[in-house]
């Protein structure tokens, strides 16, 4: 250990554990409690009676009532799906910009590069917004389907599951790209030509070669979409109908519309043992891997 | 060479699916119709429409209040933190300390959200303060999520840097605080300018977890276009995007010309 590690360590430690570790013990707390009508609106765990006994007024109800109710299994499976199907198509639509970027040279390259990040640094709100103008009755999508012939009457794309889809491939689409890109940036491409002069053809290199070790650009690029795709709010709340299921809004409609801040709770942590355990521990694992390799084939 | 046509095509559709709403969006800005959908002329009646709307611009103002003081925060946290992390090796709870520095990435935003707006119902329930939620809480909020992003920005630049004029300065005799603040801080200059504008700008895009930690006398700029767009189209927001996307674009083409200059520098 370095000299001096506790000056440096404290303040982040104490704003860390004041505004990050205490906040979720509190919401697991208070999934454990039952909602009431008062200030704060749910009842403390423990109760002292009259006669100076404690009652203990913990129980699991919040969490049974998640389990029995099919509306918030059927809310995790959509949110899980569809965040897994935005991945997917991520990962199709960042492959060909990402190769394009990485064979570019000098100021090509750059501006290829800037032209991807600039979406991302737009505000994430008025881009999902964009879609709702785009995707209308009357908007620019169905008006080209029409013209083009494809269709003789403007499709409901709007305030449907395609449309959440959508939202979420494009707002992500960047996560995607950049992590893909370090990765094909740091690709010898002499193994590529090898591969090319020993007779292999092109596509066989691809799968072969490139594709391969371009994973962990793939895997870091997809726990950029996927995870905070899993919890999106906005997107399935401008772009998906009144019946849309994602889980992040059932989440936000308890605590706001239903004002039951138990459930909500109960929702919030069982949200974090779906998505943010086992994401942690494959990142570790990815992290060990990492400094292995790294430490393996430093020069 | 017919792979480069398909690649270029691919690439290119990747890139106009990228950019077409954006370009629709500044198109219906300048739209004269109040209907968005309905084309009727070109006009700058809506960027008037911004200019005297004043909700719209007292949210504006407050998040670039809540912004500024955010990145400042933000980038000091996200420094000691990162810092620690990449310099100080092993120490007891090290992993309890990298697990909360990396949480914010990872922990969804409603969640986020909630647990902060439940610890500051608790404290007011019980300390009486904060009195009232709004641009303090907001501000407060988006240092802890955003400082974890600084945190990583540090960390990847100090592994980057070698450590031996910092070992250097402590061997010749400085004490920590001062090799930190002489050796250590003027090298990551440039990761300290980025984590700010990173800190900034997630400030600026925040709705969700500013949604949850304010009170109804506080309303940040996300907040005041999420109920605008929320029930339907709106073309002042058309316009604001539109002034937005420009600002966006100017700094990129800034940044582009400052990277080109750097290539041809070396």
């Amino acid at each position: 250990m370095m000299r001096g590690t506790r000056i440096f360590l404290l303040p982040p430690l104490l704003w860390f554990g004041v505004f990050l570790l205490a906040p979720l013990l509190f919401v697991l707390r208070i999934s454990f409690a039952t909602a009431r009508e008062a200030q704060p609106p749910y009842s403390p765990l423990l109760e002292a009676d009259s006669d100076g006994g404690i009652t203990f007024l913990a129980h699991l109800d919040n969490y049974r009532f998640i389990l029995s109710d099919s509306l918030y299994a059927d809310a995790y499976l959509s949110s899980l799906a569809t965040a897994l199907f935005a991945t997917l198509w991520c990962l199709l639509i960042a492959w060909p910009i990402a190769l394009a970027i990485a064979r570019a040279r000098g100021r090509a390259q750059a501006a290829l590069l800037i032209l991807v990040i600039l979406p991302f640094w737009t505000s994430f709100l008025l881009r999902v917004y964009a879609w709702k103008v785009l995707l209308q009755g009357n908007g620019v999508v169905n008006a080209i389907l029409l013209q083009l012939g494809i269709i003789d009457t403007p499709l409901a794309l709007l305030y449907s599951p395609f449309a959440v889809q959508i939202g979420i491939v494009y707002a992500y689409l960047p996560f995607m790209v950049l992590p893909l890109y370090a990765a094909l940036a740091r690709q010898d491409p002499a193994l590529a030509e090898a591969a090319l002069d020993l007779g292999c053809p092109p596509w066989r290199v691809f799968l072969t070669v490139t594709l391969p070790l371009a994973a962990p650009g793939m895997v870091a690029g997809s726990l950029l979409v996927f995870v905070p795709a899993v919890g999106e709010f906005v997107i399935p709340e401008l772009l998906g109908g009144a019946n849309s299921l994602m889980i992040g809004r059932v989440l936000w409609t308890e605590f706001f519309g239903n004002r039951d801040w138990p459930v909500a709770a109960a929702l919030a942590i069982t949200m974090l043992l779906i998505v943010v355990v086992p994401v942690a521990l494959l990142q570790s694992r990815a992290g060990n891997m990492q400094s292995g390799n790294s430490a393996g084939t430093s020069r | 060479m017919k792979r480069h046509v398909t690649l270029l095509t691919l690439a290119g559709l990747g890139y106009a699916f990228l950019y077409l709403p954006i370009a629709t969006l500044i198109v219906y800005s300048f739209n004269a119709s109040d209907r968005v959908m309905v084309w009727d002329g070109w006009s700058l009646r809506w960027y008037s429409a911004l200019l005297q709307d004043a909700s719209l611009l007292r949210a504006a103002a407050l998040t670039l209040q809540v912004a500024t003081v955010n990145a400042f925060g933000a980038t000091f946290l996200g420094l000691l933190g990162g810092y620690v992390l990449a310099r100080h090796g092993r120490f007891r709870g090290r992993g309890v300390f990298a697990g909360m520095l990396a949480a914010p990435l990872i922990v969804p935003e409603v969640v986020t959200g909630l647990s902060l707006l439940v610890l500051f119902v608790t404290l007011q329930d019980s300390l009486g303060w904060p009195m009232a939620r709004g641009a303090t809480t907001i501000t407060l909020a988006h240092m802890t999520f955003s400082s974890a992003y600084v945190a990583v920005v540090v960390q990847a630049r100090l592994a980057q840097l070698d450590g031996a004029l910092e070992e250097a300065a402590l061997d010749l005799g400085a004490t920590p605080v001062r090799a930190f603040l002489s050796v250590t801080v003027p090298l990551l200059a440039p990761a300290l300018i980025a984590g700010w504008l990173l800190a900034f700008s997630l400030s600026i895009d925040d709705l969700v977890i500013a949604s949850f930690v304010s009170g109804p006398a506080a309303t940040t700029l996300p907040m005041l276009v999420f109920s605008e767009v929320r029930l339907g189209l709106s073309p002042e927001i058309n316009a604001l995007a539109t002034l937005m996307i420009l600002a966006v674009a100017a700094l990129g083409t800034v940044a582009l010309l400052l990277l080109g200059r750097g290539r041809t520098d070396r």
